[in-house]
C-alpha cells in the first residue's frame, strides 16, 4: 500500500544518478589503486582526456551522439512499455539503409543523398525492429526475448553481406568502398574552418545536429500528440489502453518502429559522418550503452542528452587513460565502464531507498 | 485450543481488555495516518472499528498484526505490554487476522493453507494429522464445515473465509481481525458469518470487525469505535448509537444516508441487449443470454454477489470485450461486434465508468489532467492534427474540478494523490462531461467516502433525469436499491429476476442473488 521511495524530483533526476556515478567511480578509483597506480591521477587524466582539448571535446560529442540515438530509441520503447533491447541491431541493420543509399548515389549532391541516407536509416532500423514488434502485437512474443535474438541475427547478417557481398573486390578486410563525395556528413571541423574558426579535426559531425534535433521531436512526441499519449496509456496502464479504445497492437507497432527508427540514426552518424564506409561491427556495443542512458536520463531526451554527454566522456576519456598511464590497458577502461552501466542501470535503485530515509518526509511520502 | 489462562486483573478490578492500544501513532511521510489512536477491546466482546476510507482503520490493525511498526504507543494483549514487530509476534500474541484479500495459495489444498506457517516440524505428516483432527473439532463446535481435502482456489469465496477464519483459530488465536469481511459474501453468506462470529464471541474469543458498512456494525457489535482521519473520533456502546450518528461521526458532518430522487419518467429504449452470450478469455460462458432494455430517463441496477457475470456484461456493452453471441442494438443498429470498439461506442454516446478505478478508468503516473482525457483524447476539442492541446486540456480539467468539488483542485497533481472518492468523482466527471445517451457504471462508490457517495449519486439521478440512460452495476444492495428504478438481478451469468426499486425487498433480492428463482415477489 505504499510508495516509500519515492523521491522528490530533483533528488530523482539529479542527486540519485551522481551518486550513482560516484559509487561507480570509487570502486573504479579502487581498481586502480590496486594495480599500483593513482585514482586520482587517473581521474585527471580522464577528464581531460574527454574535455580538455578541442579534439577530445570532439571525439565525446561525437560519440554521445550515438549514445542520444540509441537512448532516445530505448526511451520510447520504455514510455510504451516495451523494453527494447534491440537497439545494437537496429542501429546495426540502420548503417546498412544509410550505407547502401551512400554506395548507390555517393555521386549525387549531399543536398539529395544525406536526406535520403538519413531517410533509409530511419526505414532500415524500424524494419528491424517491425519483426519483433509484430510479433509481440500479434503473437505475444516476449519483445526483450524477440529484440535479443534480433541483434545476434542483424550481426549475422551483417557479417556475410560484408564478407560476401559488399566487401570492396580485391580486398581482405570485411568492409565496403569508401563512399561517393556526396554522400558525407560534413564534420564539425569542416564546417567552423569554413567559417574561418579554426577546429582540430575530429569524427564529431553534422550527425550531431539530427541527434538534437530527434531529442525535440521525440519529446514533442511523447508529451504533445495524441499518439504520445495513446503510447504512455499503454505503457503505463495497458488496461486502461483497452478502455480508451487504444489498440494494443497499433501502439506497440508505433513504439517499436519509432524506437528502431531511432537506433537506425546511429548508422548517419558512424557511417555517412565518420567512417564513409560500412565495416564489421560499427556500432560498437552503442546499442546497449543506450539502455544505461535512457535510464540514467529518466527516459527523458533533456537526460538522456545528459547522460549520453556523461557516457561519451567515459568512451573518449577512457581511451585517453589506456593510452597515458601504462598499467590501465583497454579492459581497464571496459571495467570502469561496465561499472557506471551497473551502477547507473542495473543497480540504479541501490541508494534510493537509504536517500528517501536520509530526505525524511519529503521522500517517504504517501498517498492513501 | 483452548482459551487462554485467566487474564491477570487487580483484584476486585475489572479484567483487563483483551486488546489494548495506547497512544498508537503513525506517518507515513506527510501522511499522518494514526494521531494517537487509544482503543480498548473488551475480551468476548465483538468490537466495531468504522471510518472511511483513509481513517486509518487498515493502517491500525496493520500495526496490531505487525504489517507496520508504530512510531510510538503500546499494545497489550490481556493487559500484557507486547512488542509486535512482525506478524509472528501477532500471531503468538494470540491475535489473527483476516484480511479482505484472502493470504491463501490457491493451489494448496484447504489442510494444506491451514498449517501453512505452523508446520510442526520439518516433515508434514505429523503436522497435517494433528491439524486434522483439530480441524474437524473447531468445525463441529464453530459449524465451520469446510472440505479439508479441496483445493482451496476451486472453493466459493464465503468458503475461502471460513477457511482464513479456520487459520486464525487453528493458529490459536484469541483475538479475530476481521477486515471489511462480507465485500465479497452474498446476504446470506454474511449472515452465515455473523452467526459464527456470535459464536466465537459466546465461546470468550474476541472480535474486532472492520467495516466500512453502518448495517454490520449494528446488526452484530457490542461496541463500535469511530475514525476519521487518522484519529478516534467517538466510542459508545452500539445500542447507544444509530446508523445516522454513527455516519456524522465519520464524515464530521450530517449525511444524507438515502438517495433522494423523484419518481422516473422512463422513455424510449436506447440501448437492447438481446440474448447477449459473453465469454472470459478462457472461453468459460460468464453471461448466459442476457436480455433487457435501458429506456431514457431510468435507472436500471443489477444486484448479484461480485464474480456471477456483471463485470463481462459490463465489459461487453463497453466495447472491451466481444460477446461470443446476441446483440446490442443502440439507434436501430447492432453494434456487439467487434469493429465497434471502446472508441467508437463513445463516439455513439455510451460513456463507461469502469468497475475497476485503479486497474482501467485511471492511469496511476498521470496527473488529474492527462486522466481527465481519457478516451477522449481524440476528440477535437483536446487535439487537433494530432497535437495535444494543453490550454484546452487543463482548463476543461479545471472545470471539471470544480463543478465536482473535486479537492484539491489542481489539474498537473499526480491522481493517486487524490482519494478514493475524488478519483472516482474526476472519472464520474469525465464521462458525464462526454454528454452520453447512455452512462454504464460499474461500482459507482467503491472505495469512496460517505460524502463523495452522496455526490456521486446525485450526479447519477441528475443524468437519469436530463433524460439520459442509465445502468449501474454494484455488489453495494443498499445502493442498488437506493438508486434504481427497476433492479435486474444477475446470478450464474443470468438475469433471474426484475423488481422495481421503489420498496425492493432485501431479502427477496438477497435469495435472487443466491440463485433462488425470481419472480416470487410478482
Amino acid at each position: 500500500m505504499s510508495a516509500p521511495n519515492r523521491l522528490p524530483r530533483w533528488a530523482d533526476y539529479g542527486l540519485l544518478p551522481l551518486l550513482n556515478l560516484c559509487a561507480a567511480l570509487l570502486i573504479s578509483g579502487a581498481v586502480i589503486r590496486l594495480i599500483g597506480e593513482s585514482p586520482w591521477a587517473a581521474l585527471k587524466l580522464m577528464v581531460a582526456g574527454a574535455f580538455g582539448a578541442q579534439d577530445s571535446l570532439g571525439y565525446t560529442f561525437f560519440y554521445a551522439t550515438d549514445f542520444v540515438f540509441t537512448g532516445l530509441a530505448v526511451a520510447v520503447g520504455v514510455h510504451a512499455g516495451l523494453f527494447n533491447i534491440g537497439g545494437e541491431g537496429q542501429a546495426y541493420v540502420g548503417g546498412l539503409g544509410v550505407g547502401l543509399v551512400c554506395l548507390a548515389f555517393g555521386s549525387l549532391s549531399p543536398w539529395i543523398v544525406v536526406p535520403l541516407g538519413i531517410a533509409a536509416a530511419c526505414v532500415f532500423g524500424a524494419a528491424w525492429a517491425f519483426v519483433p514488434a509484430w510479433l509481440q502485437a500479434r503473437r505475444g512474443s516476449h519483445i526483450v526475448i524477440t529484440t535479443i535474438m534480433s541483434n545476434f541475427i542483424a550481426s549475422a547478417l551483417m557479417t556475410y553481406l560484408l564478407v560476401n557481398v559488399l566487401i570492396k573486390p580485391g580486398q581482405q578486410s570485411p568492409e565496403t568502398r569508401e563512399f561517393g563525395p556526396g554522400a558525407v556528413l560534413p564534420s564539425v571541423h569542416q564546417v567552423m574552418g569554413s567559417i574561418g574558426i579554426p577546429f582540430a579535426p575530429s569524427p564529431f559531425n553534422l550527425a550531431s545536429l539530427l541527434a538534437l534535433a530527434a531529442c525535440v521531436l521525440v519529446w514533442a512526441f511523447i508529451w504533445r500528440t495524441r499518439w504520445g499519449y495513446a503510447l504512455r496509456v499503454f505503457g503505463q496502464n495497458p488496461q486502461a489502453a483497452v478502455y480508451a479504445g487504444i489498440s494494443p497492437e497499433r501502439t506497440i507497432l508505433v513504439a517499436m518502429l519509432i524506437s528502431g527508427g531511432l537506433a537506425g540514426c546511429l548508422g548517419v552518424n558512424e557511417l555517412m559522418g565518420s567512417e564513409h564506409r560500412i565495416l564489421l561491427d560499427f556500432p560498437g556495443g552503442a546499442g546497449f550503452v543506450g539502455i544505461a542512458v535512457a535510464l540514467m536520463g529518466r527516459n527523458h531526451p533533456a537526460g538522456i542528452l545528459a547522460a549520453s554527454l556523461l557516457f561519451g566522456a567515459l568512451y573518449q576519456g577512457g581511451s585517453q587513460l589506456a593510452f597515458d598511464m601504462p598499467h590501465v590497458n583497454r579492459d581497464m577502461v571496459v571495467l570502469i565502464q561496465g561499472l557506471v552501466i551497473l551502477f547507473c542501470g542495473a543497480l540504479e535503485n541501490v541508494f534510493r531507498g537509504p536517500l528517501a530515509a536520509v530526505l525524511g518526509g519529503a521522500g517517504g511520502a504517501l498517498r492513501r | 485450543m483452548e482459551p487462554e489462562s485467566p487474564a491477570p486483573q487487580a483484584p476486585g478490578g475489572p479484567p483487563a481488555p483483551a486488546l489494548e492500544l495506547r497512544g498508537i501513532d503513525k506517518r507515513f511521510g506527510p501522511v499522518h495516518a494514526n494521531r494517537a489512536v487509544s482503543l480498548s477491546v473488551a475480551r468476548g466482546s465483538i468490537h466495531g472499528l468504522i471510518g472511511e476510507n483513509g481513517a486509518g482503520k487498515t493502517t491500525l490493525m496493520n500495526i496490531v498484526h505487525g504489517f507496520h511498526l508504530a512510531d510510538s504507543g503500546e499494545i497489550r494483549v490481556n493487559g500484557r505490554r507486547v512488542d509486535i514487530g512482525r506478524p509472528r509476534d501477532s500471531i503468538e500474541a494470540g491475535i489473527g487476522m483476516v484480511h479482505q484479500h484472502f493470504m491463501l495459495v490457491e493451489r494448496f489444498t484447504v489442510i494444506e493453507n491451514v498449517i501453512l506457517g505452523a508446520e510442526g516440524g520439518k516433515l508434514l505428516g505429523k503436522g497435517l494429522a494433528e491439524a486434522r483432527a483439530g480441524l474437524e473439532r473447531l468445525g463441529r463446535d464453530y459449524g465451520l464445515d469446510v472440505p479439508l481435502d479441496e483445493e482451496t482456489g476451486h472453493l466459493p469465496v464465503g468458503m475461502q473465509q471460513r477457511v482464513e477464519i479456520l487459520k486464525a483459530l487453528h493458529h490459536r488465536a484469541d483475538i479475530l481481525i476481521l477486515d471489511e469481511p462480507t465485500s465479497v459474501l452474498t446476504p446470506s453468506e454474511a449472515g452465515q458469518l455473523f452467526r459464527m462470529l456470535a459464536l466465537l464471541r459466546d465461546q470468550g474469543r474476541t472480535v474486532i470487525l472492520v467495516t466500512h458498512k453502518l448495517r454490520e456494525i449494528m446488526a452484530i457489535t457490542d461496541r463500535v469505535t469511530v475514525m476519521r482521519q487518522g484519529a478516534v473520533v467517538h466510542e459508545t456502546a452500539t445500542r447507544d448509537t444509530s446508523p445516522q450518528a454513527l455516519a456524522e461521526q465519520m464524515v464530521g458532518r450530517a449525511v444524507l444516508l438515502r438517495v433522494e430522487k423523484g419518481s422516473a419518467r422512463p422513455g424510449p429504449a436506447l440501448l437492447e441487449v438481446k440474448d447477449l452470450e459473453v465469454r472470459d478469455r478462457f472461453g468459460v460462458l460468464r453471461v448466459k443470454g442476457a436480455s433487457f432494455a435501458l429506456r431514457a430517463g431510468e435507472i436500471v441496477g443489477i444486484a448479484g454477489v461480485s464474480g456471477n457475470g456483471q463485470s463481462e456484461l459490463l465489459e461487453a456493452l463497453a466495447g472491451i470485450r466481444a460477446p461470443s453471441g446476441g446483440s446490442i442494438i443502440l439507434g436501430g443498429r447492432d453494434i456487439a461486434g467487434d469493429a465497434v470498439g471502446p472508441r467508437e461506442r463513445r463516439r455513439l454516446g455510451i460513456a463507461h465508468v469502469p468497475e475497476d478505478r485503479i486497474r482501467m478508468g485511471i492511469v496511476a503516473s498521470f496527473s488529474a489532467e492527462d486522466n481527465s482525457i481519457l478516451g477522449y483524447h481524440g476528440r477535437p476539442e483536446f487535439s487537433g492534427r494530432g497535437i495535444l492541446k494543453r490550454r484546452a486540456i487543463r482548463a476543461s480539467c479545471e472545470r471539471k474540478l470544480a463543478a465536482y468539488d473535486i479537492r484539491p483542485p489542481a489539474p498537473r497533481l499526480r491522481i493517486t494523490s487524490f482519494s478514493g472518492g475524488n478519483q472516482q468523482k474526476l472519472v464520474m466527471a469525465r464521462e458525464i462531461d462526454s454528454n452520453p445517451s447512455v452512462l454504464i457504471v460499474g461500482q459507482p462508490t467503491q472505495g469512496v467516502d460517505i460524502g463523495a457517495i452522496e455526490f456521486i449519486h446525485r450526479r447519477i439521478v441528475e443524468l437519469r433525469d436530463a433524460g439520459k440512460a442509465i445502468l449501474v452495476v454494484s455488489v453495494e444492495l443498499d445502493e442498488i436499491i437506493g438508486l434504481s428504478d427497476r433492479i435486474l438481478v444477475m446470478a450464474g451469468g443470468e438475469l433471474v429476476g426484475e423488481v422495481p426499486g421503489e420498496g425492493a425487498d432485501e431479502g427477496a433480492l438477497g435469495l435472487m442473488m443466491a440463485g433462488v428463482r425470481g419472480g416470487a415477489r410478482e
